[in-house]
């Protein structure tokens, strides 16, 4: 009988091709996710004359410069054509699949992964990009890479990396109704910081991960690298193996059901060891909204953010003062009392079906009382928004039913909070000038978004759920 | 990719915790090949006012930190996003070490592969050395990779790295360069898997 082991150790042994004496692993790569701004690794591999080793193990996604306002294909500035123009041509050039701007399936890579069934349980998934720790909500071990090692995966389909420290997050206890899978990772990055998870990988484990839909799982392992751990994952159960089944990538019929077995077996074993453990009470946590310049700047809404005066460290006091008056806010505000300008419901954080249908549950029937854009994860998830008449919701409440893309999220394709305007977001970075330079961004679930549309201000949403089927 | 041994020069304290790679590197210049001059806009909205002048508070932005070869700053460099952009900018603008207490994974990654040393010392040690260089700002640093020493003034720190990464950058090692020698077992780990595992291959299109 072997040792017991955990999901992460059974994962990185199923992919180490050799061990060096200095620790290092040589891992392969069973899916390859490129988008827009692989074109920087892309170039390393024309100046090198290289290939690519595995095209059929690469997908490419046309993501983070798509147009989520008006016109798709007439994109106004040369420099933001040019990116979704080269990504089309280094996909083309190298026999790769692209989910491109005209392709019906087209979207956000982290939500057309696991939506087409080439994210599955036991697969280790690398794309240049660091959000790419949300596949690993289905079991997988996913993690975002920098340009040098797209090329290296590119031309080779491995990656040399350093087995990291295990840590394992556990969440026990019932949540309240209005609290998602957003909240309890902002819970958990309040609890342990940015920086906490630094140098693990995070298994989320606990009877309130299990209650989470794969929806919200993929929303708390897209968050793990604002822990600082690159990757974060769910052991693969009943809801996985219901969510895969039939998406297009999956395997089908008698190999769907071998799979499972095998995917069965990535469970983490009675008795193995983490490196470090966190464990949280679901029951305790409210609505969280962020308040600062970090997604660790996290509070429920119904405190109020902090006071430089009363802070004892120096340091810390220093920061606040700097953080609120980037923010425009006033030292001990309540979180309740800071009006918005805009909203933004999109990301691969939270622009999946269900994050859409928490947000209409809230603003049906109401109106915004800002100006707000809506952005579905994919083309399929805008489509399936359609057919049950969410668009018409947000539409009737005042906001923008645009298309799907990484949009205001990073702001890259040209849709910008303005400078000094406050955003009630469902995104991933509270960063200075991450929506815009001078932008003021406020993290929350998409349910607290809506709350906020139709307040003005931050808001709880539970008060607003009393009635409504949610 | 150079060879790193010591490097010595101005360095610029950057007094700051979560210094994140959209800060070190807007997102807006993720469109430009390195080629482009991206040094240029380094930390730029930190940098630069939004009519493009030099914000005076801003450290680099000080005569003596100007032409800095190492920047040091306070927990957490690098955390966020995974733009390699971001080394660029830092490397092509002259900074050949960063000093902290801990970086982002993905960042100290992005590091090695371009022969950027993250150096890391201990949270009062990092505040020590930010504090020193605010006294003295013409203060040149010496770091040196072999050792793993910083020499600050009459101090002396001992400084911590991954040995794998030390390895790499005192031998000028990138990824790619290593890799040839493997090509064979590669080849046989793929065969072996993809009958063991047959679930893992997509269908053929």
């Amino acid at each position: 009988m072997s040792a017991p082991q955990t999901i992460i150790d059974k994962l990185w042994d199923a992919h180490e091709i050799v061990r060096r004496d200095d620790g290092e692993s040589l891992l392969w790569v069973d899916r390859h996710y490129v988008h827009e701004g692989s074109f920087q690794a892309f170039n390393m591999l024309a100046k090198r004359g290289a290939t690519v080793a595995e095209s059929a193990l690469t997908f490419g996604m046309a993501d983070h410069y798509v147009p989520t306002r008006g016109a798709r294909r007439a994109i106004a500035n040369p420099e933001i054509a040019n990116m979704v123009r080269q990504v089309e041509d280094n996909t083309a050039k190298h026999g790769i699949e692209l989910f491109g701007l005209d392709d019906p399936r087209q979207g956000i890579v982290h939500v057309v992964g696991p939506e087409q069934g080439l994210t599955l349980p036991g697969l280790l998934i690398v794309c240049g990009d660091s959000h790419t720790s949300s596949h690993g909500a289905l079991g997988a071990y996913a993690f975002g890479i920098g340009a040098s090692e797209v090329a290296h995966v590119l031309m080779t389909q491995t990656i040399w990396q350093k087995r990291p420290k295990r840590m394992r997050v556990t969440v026990d206890g019932t949540a309240a109704p209005g609290i998602s899978g957003k909240d309890i990772i902002l819970a958990i990055i309040a609890r342990i910081g940015a920086a906490g998870a630094t140098g693990c990988a995070l298994e989320f484990s606990g009877s309130a991960i299990r209650a989470l839909s794969i929806e919200g799982r993929l929303t708390l392992c897209n968050m793990s690298i604002e822990a600082g751990g690159r990757c974060g994952m769910v052991a693969p159960d009943e809801a996985t193996f219901a969510y895969l089944k039939g998406r297009p990538y999956a395997p089908q019929g008698a190999a769907f059901d071998a799979a499972v077995d095998e995917w069965s077996k990535l469970a983490t074993d009675d008795g193995a060891a983490f490196d470090a453990e966190v464990s949280l009470n679901a029951k305790a946590i409210a609505p969280i909204v962020t308040w600062g310049t970090s997604p660790e700047d996290a509070l429920p809404i119904d405190e109020s953010v902090p006071d430089p005066a009363r802070e004892v460290n120096a340091d810390r006091a220093k920061y606040l003062r700097e953080t609120l008056d980037y923010m425009g806010i006033a030292p001990g505000s309540k979180l309740t009392d800071i009006a918005v300008d805009r909203v933004f419901i999109g990301s691969c954080t939270n622009a999946r079906i269900e994050d859409l249908r928490a947000a209409a549950a809230v603003l049906a029937g109401r109106a915004s009382k800002v100006p707000g854009l809506v952005s579905a994860g994919s083309t399929l998830v805008k489509r399936q928004a359609e057919e049950e008449g969410l668009d018409r919701i947000f539409r009737d409440a005042g906001l923008e039913w645009g298309e799907s893309g990484c949009s205001m999220c990073v702001g890259i394709n040209g849709d910008l909070v303005a400078p000094g305007e406050r955003c009630a977001s469902t995104t991933n970075r509270n960063f200075r000038g991450r929506q815009g330079p001078g932008a003021r961004t406020h993290l929350m679930s998409p349910a607290m978004v809506a709350a906020a549309a139709v307040s003005g201000h931050l808001a709880d949403v539970r008060p607003l759920l009393t009635g409504r089927k949610v | 990719m150079d060879k790193v041994t010591t490097i010595t020069g101005a360095a610029c304290p950057i007094d700051q915790s979560n210094v994140n790679t959209d800060q070190i590197l807007p997102a807006r210049y993720l469109k430009w090949t390195r080629t482009m001059g991206i040094g240029k806009v380094l930390f730029n909205d930190l940098r630069f006012d939004a009519e493009g002048r030099e914000k005076p508070d801003f450290p680099l932005n000080k005569p003596a930190w100007r032409d800095a070869k190492i920047v040091v700053a306070a927990r957490n460099f690098g955390c966020g996003s995974s733009r390699e952009s971001a080394v660029y900018a830092l490397y092509d603008y002259g900074i050949r070490c960063v000093i902290a207490p801990s970086f982002g994974d993905i960042f100290s990654g992005n590091a090695v592969q371009n022969g950027l040393l993250t150096a890391i010392v201990s949270d009062d040690e990092a505040a020590e050395i930010l504090a020193t260089l605010q006294r003295t700002p013409e203060l040149p640093l010496t770091v040196d990779l072999a050792q793993q020493t910083i020499v600050c003034g009459n101090r002396t720190y001992n400084f911590t790295i991954d040995p794998v990464r030390r390895t790499r950058l005192l031998n000028g090692w990138d990824d790619i360069a290593l890799i040839e020698s493997y090509r064979d077992r590669i080849a046989a780990f793929k065969e072996k898997d993809q009958a063991e595992r047959r679930w893992a291959v997509p269908p053929a299109r």
